[in-house]
């Protein structure tokens, strides 16, 4: 019901596609019709494919490293309390500073492959995942707490019984978050500088006029972004099982 | 019944005495001087109008609050009351991501203990929740998640047992039927029961406490007639229900002043 939803808003996105080309009448140097697009696809598939491997690779990286930084800075402010006097507000200022204005700097010290975007991708990342678990963490049931308390538990052992899993759902909405934004982080490095990779193809055929083969390549940014978002969004509802579906562990 | 007599607590519970103490709330004074004893091995019932301090009360015997700095917590075997309290809220306090039978055990879990599963299978199936053993709480009714609540809490095996108010969050029914299990397994410890319930204390209490006034003082203790689960509706506790309704009300009126 959900997917047959999704194909249908699909469907009716490329006929509000279709229906600008042709009433505008677009040249199809400035907006090709989804055929067009389509065709090319077909026509490119083995050179979108791989730079789309480099860019989903970048992403992927991103965000398993984004996650585990996010997730590990996150459980030290919670668990520490200087470490949260002094490290919270670098945190927060340091989101003041535009990623994407660091991006030149990025590729300057780390080159032109992966390695710049992916640590574009883990700043962009970092920020959602660490405010959220940790907001979850501090949040947690102050009942719980002085439960945990009358039973003689130690500090750590109440850390990874109880704040941890009680913020385990934030940890996941936080995750969905930098599934969302992951992306950006990727393509803006691409864009900046590299020689491979969506973005770097989109600039590529931009500059030589191709435009349905940077239609062709967005599209594909398009559903990996929006795959992605999904897949993450599956997996969060794995961690937090007694979330929504409350009623499958009933007799 | 069945298990009538396995809740019991073998050895001796200790008589506890909160001895003047003092808790200020932002320049408010809620009590100071305060001292209450409660009886070994009874169920005291502590009733009070709202934010007289019943809570704050129970957490400092518990350790969760300052005592204050004249104030202390004794008991009359020399035994510090906290580490040997088990604690029950209103809310259940389950941990939503573990089933019954985890939630039961969490007091192993959390010290590193082995847990005695068998034991908490055996507590719920006693309190009627057999065929429930993995069941989240999100699975359970509030009747069944309290049930599970007092397992734990019984589990635990502390000679002193502090309540804030578990009842109050379920129906009538429920909450009649949980008051009996209650008693049946609490018997033979040190118990402290907050509630806001004249009826709850006249039924299931071996002495009540009044709590009022800001500073807030205690009264003279009141012992209800025969054992307890009781029936209301006898004149005699009738009565008794009028007179600390009377209690109450003037507690209230003292409060506003």
């Amino acid at each position: 019901m959900k997917s047959l939803r999704a194909l249908i808003v699909a469907a009716g996105l490329v006929a509000v596609w279709q229906a600008i080309v042709w009433l505008a009448a677009t040249p199809p140097y400035i907006l090709p019709g989804p055929a067009l697009v389509l065709a090319r696809w077909v026509d490119s598939a083995p050179l979108i494919l791989r730079h789309a491997g480099t860019t989903l690779s970048e992403i992927l990286l991103g965000l398993l490293f984004g996650a585990i930084i996010g997730a590990a800075s996150a459980l030290t402010l919670a668990h520490f309390r200087p470490a949260r006097t002094w490290l919270l507000p670098v945190l927060v200022i340091s989101q003041a500073i535009p990623v994407f204005a660091l991006a030149p700097v990025l590729v300057l010290w780390l080159g032109y492959g992966m390695a710049s975007k992916v640590v574009m991708a883990v700043m962009i990342i970092y920020f959602p995942v660490t405010a959220t678990f940790l907001d979850g963490l501090r949040r947690t049931d102050p009942g719980w707490l002085d439960l945990a308390a009358t039973m003689n538990a130690a500090p750590r052992v109440v850390l990874w019984k109880i704040r941890v899993p009680a913020a385990l759902p934030a940890f996941a909405s936080g995750l969905k978050v930098a599934a969302a934004v992951a992306p950006i982080g990727a393509v803006v490095g691409e864009w900046v500088g590299s020689s491979a990779g969506l973005g770097y193809l989109m600039l590529h055929a931009n500059g030589r006029m191709q435009i349905d083969l940077m239609f062709a390549a967005l599209l594909t940014l398009a559903v990996i972004a929006v795959a992605l978002y999904a897949a993450v969004d599956r997996v969060t509802r794995l961690m937090v099982p007694w979330k929504d579906s409350d009623h499958d562990s009933e007799h | 019944m069945p298990g009538q007599s396995e809740h019991h607590f073998r050895s001796t519970p200790p008589a506890v005495s909160v001895e003047d103490a003092r808790l200020e709330f932002a320049a408010d004074v809620l009590f100071e001087n305060l001292s209450v004893t409660l009886e070994a091995g009874q169920l005291t019932c502590l009733l009070g109008p709202s934010g007289v301090g019943k809570s704050s009360l129970l957490r400092l015997i518990a350790g969760l609050a300052p005592v204050g700095e004249q104030g202390r917590v004794v008991c009359d075997d020399g035994v510090p009351a906290p580490g040997r309290v088990a604690y029950m809220a209103q809310s259940d306090l389950l941990l939503p991501w573990l089933g019954a039978v985890d939630n039961v055990v969490l007091g192993s879990r959390l010290r590193g203990e082995t847990a005695d599963k068998g034991r908490a299978r055996a507590l719920l199936a006693d309190f009627g929740l057999a065929g429930y053993e993995n069941a989240r709480p999100g699975a359970l009714s509030g009747g069944m998640r309290q049930r599970v609540a007092l397992a734990r809490t019984l589990m635990e095996d502390r000679p002193i047992v502090l309540m804030d108010e578990p009842f109050s969050a379920l129906d009538a029914i429920t909450r009649t039927r949980l008051q009996d299990l209650a008693i049946r397994v609490l018997r033979g410890r040190t118990v402290l029961l907050v509630t806001h319930d004249p009826l709850e204390a006249i039924r299931i209490a071996d002495r009540i406490e009044i709590m009022a006034g800001r500073p807030a003082r205690l009264g003279e203790a009141l012992v209800p007639p025969g054992p307890p689960p009781r029936d209301p509706g006898t004149p005699e506790l009738a009565a008794l229900y009028a007179d600390l309704m009377a209690r109450l009300t003037a507690a209230d009126t003292m409060g506003l002043a």
